[in-house]
């Protein structure tokens, strides 16, 4: 699947959920499926500081592919974080540079990532697009 | 005369408290971050923008006249309101932060010298800190803390072995913006001016939960805000005793702030005048002066009696939530409460609290230094208004325990 289909697959899951509280329960729900990153990775230089929360990233580069393990000290946005590791992890930096994350808009999350909530995720996907622009130039 | 004397007639006066969010009423409980407006203030702005707008102190034209005359009788209004000896102790300023660099500079210049120190507490807001910190780093000055114990109170005996002969100035919070505790600064005033040292007080909250009389206090500088204390954004006032304004060098130089300019030298106004450069805000100024005449009119018994059945239920209600940690304990409690809860991280509960209708406030709060104390990055904070009810208090406390059990 390209990350354009999963990012479909994501927004057709979401299209259930008739309110916030639903939508919220079920990224809450996601952020306590996400694996814990371990306490050895949540080193400052894996940590993107927003104000409101904390966020760990912390990308590998391996056979051609980046993988990306993330965690949260807020659940909410750890259940944010989990779709986007659903999204651009296992993928190769070009088609990471290619993509943007509208369909978080579509889901109804937009006012997550605006600058002023401070929560780490803005952060986190430039962060992501870093790492990928890193790479794609060893390829 | 007005006096209103209930919380709901006080509630009439707000047109922003009659809107919806996220298809709820509005809860507001974000106070101490920035306050309504009543609709008197509002009107007045809306005037002066649309009419009675002309450049103060300086025509003879109508407009300039009236816009003068609004600007100075704020200046006597404030005066009136903190009890200051002399008008000219009025200095109005872009707020409380701005108030606070105003002294950390000029003060600092013709007082304190390298060697010296400065005294702030544990518990201050970055804007009375950081100035400091500056200060001590042009000068060659060390800043001193008053440690702040598990309750949240200074540590008395431990600042009577800090205040020695380097301390040249002491700047501390009334109240502070987290902990929701009036400190004994009258304790501290007399101490400090018994080993002759001046005192500020960042009063950013206390303005708003005290009724100060900076002659009663004793205080040497009182700082700030307009728009915590249901006024106009972008509007403060500095006050200070008229003997440290006389010796103070000017901060910012400009219009309105000289006697007479001429390349060769230039000579500087008296105070008020000296430290307000330039066009002030003379549209808010006039609404901050609006905004006390306000807050003068209604009955006081009604607001306090309001605060203190406001305090006493949340303090019953929280600590009875398990895992739920107050910051701030004493009877010095104003209606203003920041929390940590086990398993639930604050922006978490703010942002469905948000969707509940309900502002509250999260993260540090402008205040690091005092997160690190008490080993935490992030508090929930929930600060009353005059206009704020005990069913909003309660349906607050029936939203935060629903929102805890959707986290945990």
């Amino acid at each position: 699947m390209t990350i354009k289909e999963i990012q479909q697959q994501i927004v057709e899951e979401f299209s259930v959920f008739t309110g916030w509280m639903d939508k919220y329960e079920y990224l809450i729900e996601l952020g306590r499926l996400l694996p814990i990153i371990e306490e050895g990775a949540k080193l400052d230089e894996n940590l993107i500081k927003g104000c409101q929360s904390r966020v760990w990233l912390k990308g590998e580069f391996t056979d051609g592919k980046l993988y990306f393990r993330a965690d949260s000290d807020a659940i909410i946005t750890k259940g944010i974080i989990s779709l986007l590791v659903r999204v651009f992890s296992g993928r190769e930096p070009s088609e990471i540079l290619n993509s943007d994350v509208s369909f978080l808009d579509e889901i109804g999350l937009r006012e997550n990532l605006s600058p002023t909530r401070a929560n780490g995720l803005l952060s986190m996907i430039k962060q992501i697009k870093y790492y990928a622009a890193l790479y794609s130039q060893t390829n | 005369m007005m006096n209103i004397s209930s919380v709901s007639k006080i509630r009439e006066h707000f047109p922003a408290l009659k809107q919806k969010v996220n298809g709820k009423d509005l809860v507001y409980l974000d106070n101490a971050a920035t306050a309504h407006k009543p609709i008197g203030v509002i009107e007045l702005l809306n005037e002066m923008n649309s009419r009675i707008n002309g450049n103060i102190h300086r025509a003879v034209h109508e407009l300039s006249s009236r816009a003068t005359d609004l600007y100075e009788s704020a200046r006597d209004d404030i005066r009136e309101f903190i009890n200051a000896q002399e008008r000219e102790e009025v200095i109005f300023t872009s707020g409380t932060t701005a108030s606070i660099n105003l002294v950390a500079n000029s003060f600092s210049q013709a007082f304190i010298k390298r060697g010296d120190s400065i005294l702030i507490s544990g518990a201050e807001h970055h804007s009375n800190i950081v100035p400091w910190q500056m200060a001590c780093e042009r000068i060659g000055a060390t800043l001193k803390i008053i440690p702040v114990d598990n309750e949240g109170n200074w540590e008395m005996k431990t600042l009577d072995s800090l205040l020695d002969s380097t301390v040249k100035l002491i700047a501390v919070a009334h109240i502070s913006n987290i902990l929701g505790i009036t400190n004994p600064v009258e304790e501290l005033i007399s101490k400090a001016h018994s080993l002759g040292i001046p005192v500020l007080l960042d009063g950013a909250q206390g303005i708003v939960h005290q009724k100060v009389d900076v002659q009663k206090l004793d205080c040497d500088f009182y700082a700030f805000s307009g728009h915590k204390l249901y006024g106009p954004t972008g509007i403060g006032v500095l006050y200070a005793k008229r003997k440290f304004l006389d010796e103070m060098p000017p901060w910012m130089g400009g219009g309105d702030m000289v006697a007479t300019v001429t390349f060769k030298k230039t000579t500087y106004a008296q105070p008020p005048l000296k430290f307000e450069a330039g066009t002030p805000n003379f549209i808010g100024a006039s609404g901050l002066g609006e905004a006390v005449r306000f807050l003068s009119e209604i009955d006081s018994t009604a607001i306090n009696d309001n605060e203190l059945q406001i305090v006493e239920y949340m303090n019953r209600e929280l600590e009875a939530i398990e895992g739920l940690r107050l910051y701030g304990c004493s009877k010095n409690k104003i209606p203003l409460f920041s929390i940590s809860v086990e398993g639930a991280h604050p922006s978490d509960m703010a942002m469905i609290l948000d969707k509940m209708g309900i502002a509250v406030r999260t993260g540090q709060m402008c205040s690091e230094p005092l997160l690190d104390r008490y080993n935490v990055t992030s508090l929930l904070r929930a600060s009353f208004g005059i206009y704020n009810t005990l069913e909003e208090a309660s349906y607050f406390v029936a939203s935060l325990k629903k929102v805890i059990s959707m986290l945990r």
